[in-house]
């Protein structure tokens, strides 16, 4: 089945999400669809998949147009789509989670879980997913989860398939298993579009290039003829360069010492097992690993927000292990959250509010019990200078910003006080290339000054760019360190640890 | 970096910045037009209830006039809503002030009985204190026994995870039962009585009135200033404090309250008890202002319509001076209207609750009245 | 590669679990009622208490319990054995359970020191507690059935205020057929009111709960004050009697309990019955439980959001509506303002302590109703305590209820959050 998209228009108020965009989708073939956060690619899918319908344009299936109006139009004129956020119910079995909205039913509206279960595992058997269908989907892997995605889509027999930064979970050994199902996938006629901002997956997937910014095409064309460097250029608008320059560290006295830190979940399971690290001022430490194997809990720890079951925590020579939050951020601990929207900040609060939001109690914004404000405006000012957080006015909401401004504005507020330890998590989720650049420049500026800086992220590519010293998380285990001065680690070999394959005999 | 930039222009930027942004016409709406919508459909519908229940239309027509001169026709009819208004006031700003923490405190009702039980012991027991330390004294252990009470429903919420809503329910209904059982004790049943009364408040205890020298009908008292500070503290308890700014933050997004330091548990019980004590403060200047002494039900629903109050206010302190004001207004020309018209004034109850469904669902309020308000933009729905 | 360090380690360490942490709470509290048992419920040597279990016009007679006082030094005993064994095992299984069976030991040792030295009949007291049972785990069952679609329904209170007061004053009008079809669609309305406020309005669903509670409270006590005090013909209606079954209501204790009830009762256990089926056995019911988890995936495959939890709270209304009948035709044919009194917040606890199933949210109905009717039974007895102690006692019951089940129960995952489609 082909799919034709003729001069899509889609806005939202006064933003434009997609300008004039056309693009084919042919069977049988992988279009890859590169673009920045924000470029308009998820726009584009949900309007294929019928969750948005354009202001402007077409969508012509096999060559006749076709109109949805609701979420449920695009799979059933064959068009699937695998969300980036899995649309699964955790509390339900896989077969409940394949067959919802299309259930085989008995009499009386009996859902008949039998003939589910068959259905499922004859897909299973046609295209090697391999998926349990009795399990709760909260018991699988991230990476079944996504198989059962992808079953989900098939079983209601679509013919296109829209991935949507399908590889931004998986292990580089998981992507490429991925790679092998596509590739199946393609070869039994499907089309599928891959979309992405990683540009070396682009090249090695793709058998047709586009590229997205701004809501509008900036380039076309085959893996073959192009660059990565060709394809940044086209999806950012500038020449980019992907590493951070930066010095060899020169590592100073320890700041963090982790020593057999374990932390159990509400359960009693065992979210962080043993865990020993430590980071010296002056050292960029990262934490790479596949999603959900600990690093949250591990940040937790280390800042005080979940109580460790057993083991030490040390921070610049005092033990830390049971010292509260404010306690540790007193001492001179920065910490920027995996997810700003969810703990970083306030979306309602204004830009001054959210600048003191975990500093507000310190002596220089204090008039006895209350908060001087007219300081804290004079800060957040200065941190906004600074940091250049564009905004007309620090009084404006928080969540009027931009996803990178918010960012810069979180990063500002980690970074411009007198720290001596930036625990940066996920730094640079959900932003833009320029900010990510300059979040990237401050966190080695941190590092220059002294910090000892501990970044966990799921970016491999992050990871390796920046730090200069990589621990592995696998099952809340570290499982493996490597030295990374002068970026000596070796991609594969980390990438190995992540997905916990990582023998002894390997060392 | 910033050695390049121009000293000057990075001050001119900062003075920008710090300009403070001009109050939007959304500011305008959600402040003045939904409330004034609100209560006008409210009023409407209430006339429409009395249709249907067969009072006839000249009636409907005296009940409202009624309802505005008792209210707002004379000076009497002032010193009522004002008096009506106080304990609404000083119990909507402690609901407000839960609902700016992100707790839905349902138990004014309990915390005000408790709270004016606790002044009228505290005021028939210790009567032999002078009028100056007697009467702050008493009004302050009313006050921290409705805190008290509010706090059992913080502790369990902060140590357990129970539900507020529930468990400050289930307290309203056993402060009831408890107050039935205290008001037959000895020690507080007045004395020759054998229905549950207590004691009088003596009048070293009593805050005095402020009109008695026109007409001793006048009831206006003193508690009108206990609100007034009361809302003018909470303004800077919110606003300015740095309680308040935890209070605040914990009630927006409480995983940021809790990555910022702040102790969620102790927010909550702090928040819960502080409500409690404006409860207790209503109950205790009702108690001291106007009734005297306690009798099963003295609350007669206070602390339910402070629920309204409080919405309707915004949990904004001066929204809730005026949203009492009208609550207040609404009481008293209520009874007025039951007077001259016969008609129940279990009617406004009905008009209050249509009150906050309008104000808590603005979206309402704009498919009703779809002009006087701009056409909300596309952006607010994708939101 | 370069220097590479290998963590290895599954050595056994003594962790503080939480599990261990809560088997030490609940040892303590174990422990501190049998203290409770062994010094309050004290029964003087040599008293018994007797426990009736059928009356003389029963077809099967069985003889009385009759249980010596001893029976609570045993109590207190067995309570302290459970309370000790939980204190030092430590993060030990059955500490729920424990519990459990030491909450039931308390009440028998309670009831035999209440009883003590006189006779009490036991099978009626348990006919009225599965009788006061019925509307909280209908409302519960309201509850259940719009949370399951994640819309929190505070308004149960309101809509079995509504539906008393509809059951009331069309039975009395059209008689009792027709008033609890009335009643029904009364319910069912408020349900899609709450519906349109939350789903269609988006408003705060705790606020839209309270509102309609509010609503209903001041338009009912309106009309009974300004018309059924005037007109009192207009709320007078027939109530539905008792239908016994036969034989299955001749069996002792069981049959009085469960067979020869009125067809609240009946109604309320089929209902729980069908809905179970429906939620956990049929496609809709599956669909409805995914908008409840996770509203989003389900809108991407077509279920609808907005009407599916329209149909379920409206259900929910209904469902809350029969159970306000109850009050007017099920037990004294006449409304009176507030007549519900908090039973509907006290189903909303029954159906989390039900943890969100229909027969969950029944048998903790029963439990409540068991307290219900203990402390009418024991108002009779002349027992030293207050009646208005007792009276807190299902009160109190819900309080413990919601503080000591949270953590181990799990809402719908969307419960209570509006959802906006894309």
């Amino acid at each position: 089945m082909d799919v034709e998209l003729r001069g899509i228009t889609k806005r939202f108020g006064s933003v434009v999400a997609n300008d004039n965009v056309n693009l084919t989708i042919r069977a049988g073939e992988v279009l890859g669809l590169l673009g920045e956060n924000g470029a308009g690619k998820s726009t584009m899918m949900n309007m294929l998949s019928g969750l948005y319908s354009p202001d402007e344009g077409q969508i012509l299936v096999d060559g006749k147009p076709v109109e949805f109006d609701g979420p449920g139009d695009g799979i059933e004129a064959g068009i699937g789509m695998v969300h980036q956020h899995f649309m699964l119910v955790p509390v339900f079995t896989v077969a409940e989670n394949v067959v919802l909205g299309v259930e085989p039913t008995g009499k009386m509206g009996y859902l008949d879980m039998k003939r589910a279960r068959r259905q499922v595992e004859e897909i299973n058997e046609k295209y090697g997913l391999h998926v349990p269908p009795d399990e709760l989907i909260e018991e699988l892997s991230v990476g079944i989860q996504q198989r059962v995605e992808i079953l989900k889509v098939l079983f209601r027999s679509a013919d296109v398939l829209i991935l949507d930064e399908p590889t931004a979970v998986l292990t580089p050994q998981e992507v490429h298993e991925f790679f092998g199902i596509v590739n199946t996938l393609k070869e039994a006629g499907k089309a599928i579009v891959f979309i992405t901002h990683k540009l070396h997956e682009i090249l090695e997937i793709s058998d047709r290039v586009s590229v997205l910014r701004q809501g509008r095409i900036t380039g076309e064309g085959y893996p073959k003829d192009l660059t990565e460097a060709d394809l940044a250029e086209m999806m950012v608008g500038r020449p980019v360069s992907f590493t951070t320059a930066k010095n060899t560290a020169t590592p100073g006295r320890t700041m963090l010492e982790l020593e057999g830190v374990s932390m159990l979940d509400e359960t009693d399971d065992r979210v962080l097992d043993n865990v020993s690290i430590t980071v010296r001022s002056g050292e960029v430490v990262g934490v790479a690993g596949v999603q959900g194997n600990g690093q949250t809990e591990l940040v937790e720890a280390i800042t005080g927000l979940e109580r460790i079951a057993s083991g030490k925590i040390t921070f610049d020579g005092e033990n830390i292990s049971h010292a509260s939050v404010r306690e540790r951020h007193k001492m001179g601990m920065a910490h920027i959250p995996e997810d700003r929207h969810k703990s970083g900040m306030v979306d309602s609060f204004t830009i001054a509010e959210n600048m003191v939001l975990n500093n507000y109690y310190a002596p220089e914004y204090s008039k006895g019990w209350a908060i001087d404000w007219q300081k804290v405006a004079e800060t957040a000012a200065r941190y906004c200078v600074d940091f250049d957080v564009r905004t007309p006015s620090v009084f404006l909401p928080g969540g009027s910003l931009s996803g990178g401004n918010q960012q810069k504005m979180v990063v500002a507020r980690e970074l411009e006080r007198e720290t001596k330890l930036v625990v940066a998590s996920q730094p640079t989720r959900g932003v833009d290339v320029g900010s990510i650049e300059y979040i990237h420049e401050r966190l080695i500026g941190s590092r220059d000054e002294g910090d000892g800086v501990l970044i966990v992220s799921s970016e491999l590519d992050e990871v390796l760019g920046l730090s200069d010293r990589i621990y592995v998380m696998y099952d809340g285990r570290i499982v493996a360190e490597f030295d990374n001065t002068d970026g000596k680690a070796d991609r594969n070999t980390v990438g190995l640890a992540m997905a916990g394959s990582f023998g002894e005999d390997a060392a | 970096m910033s050695e390049h930039k121009d000293l000057k222009s990075v001050n001119e930027k900062m003075r920008s910045l710090m300009a403070r942004t001009t109050h939007g016409r959304d500011d305008f709406e959600d402040l003045v037009i939904v409330p004034l919508f609100a209560v006008v459909v409210a009023l409407v519908f209430g006339a429409l209830i009395m249709l249907a229940t067969a009072v006839d239309i000249p009636t409907i027509g005296r009940s409202f006039v009624a309802l505005a001169v008792g209210s707002v026709g004379s000076l009497s009819a002032w010193s009522e809503t004002l008096t009506a208004a106080v304990p609404l006031v000083l119990a909507g700003l402690g609901l407000g002030l839960g609902f700016r923490a992100g707790l839905f405190n349902i138990g004014a009702e309990g915390q005000l009985l408790m709270g004016g039980l606790a002044a009228v012991i505290a005021g028939f027991s210790l009567d032999f204190l002078p009028m100056v330390i007697h009467l702050p004294l008493t009004l302050l252990i009313g006050a921290a026994v409705g805190a008290g009470y509010a706090a059992i429903a913080g502790i369990l919420k902060a140590t357990t995870g129970a539900h507020e809503v529930i468990s400050t329910i289930m307290l309203n209904l056993i402060s009831f039962e408890l107050l039935n059982w205290l008001l037959r004790q000895p020690w507080i049943q007045r004395e020759g009585r054998s229905d549950p009364i207590s004691k009088s408040v003596p009048d070293s205890a009593r805050l005095p009135q402020l009109l008695d020298w026109i007409s001793p009908n006048f009831r206006l008292h003193a508690g009108v200033f206990v609100m007034l500070l009361a809302v003018a503290f909470i303004w800077w308890l919110l606003f300015r404090s740095k309680v308040g700014f935890a209070f605040r933050t914990s009630g927006e997004n409480p995983s940021a309250a809790n990555y910022a330091g702040m102790k969620a548990s102790l927010v909550i019980v702090l928040a819960m008890a502080t409500a409690g004590a404006l409860a207790g403060l209503a109950g205790a200047a009702q108690i001291t202002g106007v009734l005297g002494r306690a009798s099963p039900g003295f609350s007669a629903g206070i602390g339910f319509d402070a629920i309204a109050v409080a919405l309707l206010g915004r949990s904004h302190p001066v929204g809730i001076l005026f949203a009492g004001i009208l609550f207040g207004g609404l009481e008293a020309g209520g009874r007025q209207m039951q007077v001259d018209a016969g008609v129940s004034i279990d009617l406004i109850g009905i008009i209050q609750a249509l009150i906050i469904v309008f104000i808590a669902a603005p979206l309402l309020v704009r498919a009703i009245f779809p002009w006087g308000f701009r056409r909300s933009s596309k952006k607010e729905d994708a939101a | 590669m370069s220097d590479v360090t290998m963590t290895n380690q599954t050595q056994a360490q003594k962790l503080d679990s939480v599990a261990a942490r809560k088997a030490r709470i609940m040892g303590g509290i174990l422990i501190a009622l049998a203290l409770l048992v062994i010094f309050v419920l004290h029964v003087v040597p040599g008293e018994s208490a007797t426990f009736r279990l059928t009356t003389r016009r029963d077809a099967i007679q069985i003889p009385d319990l009759v249980v010596p006082g001893a029976f609570n030094y045993v109590a207190a005993a067995l309570l302290a054995f459970l309370g000790v064994r939980q204190f030092l095992q430590g993060g030990a299984r059955w500490t729920s359970l424990s519990l459990g069976v030491g909450l039931a030991i308390l009440v028998m040792a309670f009831l035999v020191w209440a009883t003590a030295g006189k006779a009490f009949n036991l099978t009626s007291m348990l006919q009225a507690a599965v009788l006061a049972s019925v509307p909280i785990a209908l409302g519960g069952l309201a509850g259940v059935m719009s949370e399951r679609v994640a819309v929190v329904n505070i308004a149960i209170e309101g809509m079995l205020l509504a539906g008393a007061f509809a059951g009331a004053l069309i039975g009395s009008l059209l008689g009792g057929w027709i008033g609890l079809v009335a009643a029904i669609l009364v319910g069912g309305s408020f349900g899609l009111l709450l519906a349109v406020l939350v789903v269609t309005f988006r408003m705060d669903q705790i606020i839209a709960g309270v509102v309609i509670n509010l609503f209903v409270l001041g338009v009912t006590s309106y009309v009974s004050s300004q018309v059924f005090s005037e007109y009192r013909f207009l709320n007078n209606a027939k109530v539905f009697r008792q239908w016994e079954i036969p034989f299955l209501s001749d069996i002792p204790v069981l049959g009085p309990m469960l067979f020869d009830q009125n067809l609240f009762v009946y109604g309320a256990f089929i209902l729980v019955g069908i809905a179970t089926y429906y939620l956990f056995y049929t496609k809709n019911g599956l669909r409805a439980r995914a908008v409840g988890e996770h509203p989003r995936a389900a809108d991407t495959l077509g279920v609808d959001v907005y009407v599916t939890r329209y149909v379920h709270v409206t259900i929910a209304g209904m469902v809350a509506g029969f159970g306000g009948a109850f009050f007017t035709l099920g037990n004294v044919g006449r409304f009176e303002e507030n007549m519900t009194n908090g039973r509907g917040y006290i189903g909303l606890a029954a159906m989390i302590f039900g943890r969100w199933h229909p027969v969950g949210a029944l048998s903790a109905a029963l439990i409540f109703g068991f307290a219900d009717s203990i402390q009418r039974k024991l108002a009779l007895l002349n027992t030293p305590i207050p009646s208005e102690f007792l009276a807190m006692a299902p009160y109190i019951a819900t309080i413990i209820v919601v503080a000591g089940l949270v953590g181990r129960s799990r809402p719908p995952a969307a419960d209570g959050k509006p959802y906006v489609k894309e």
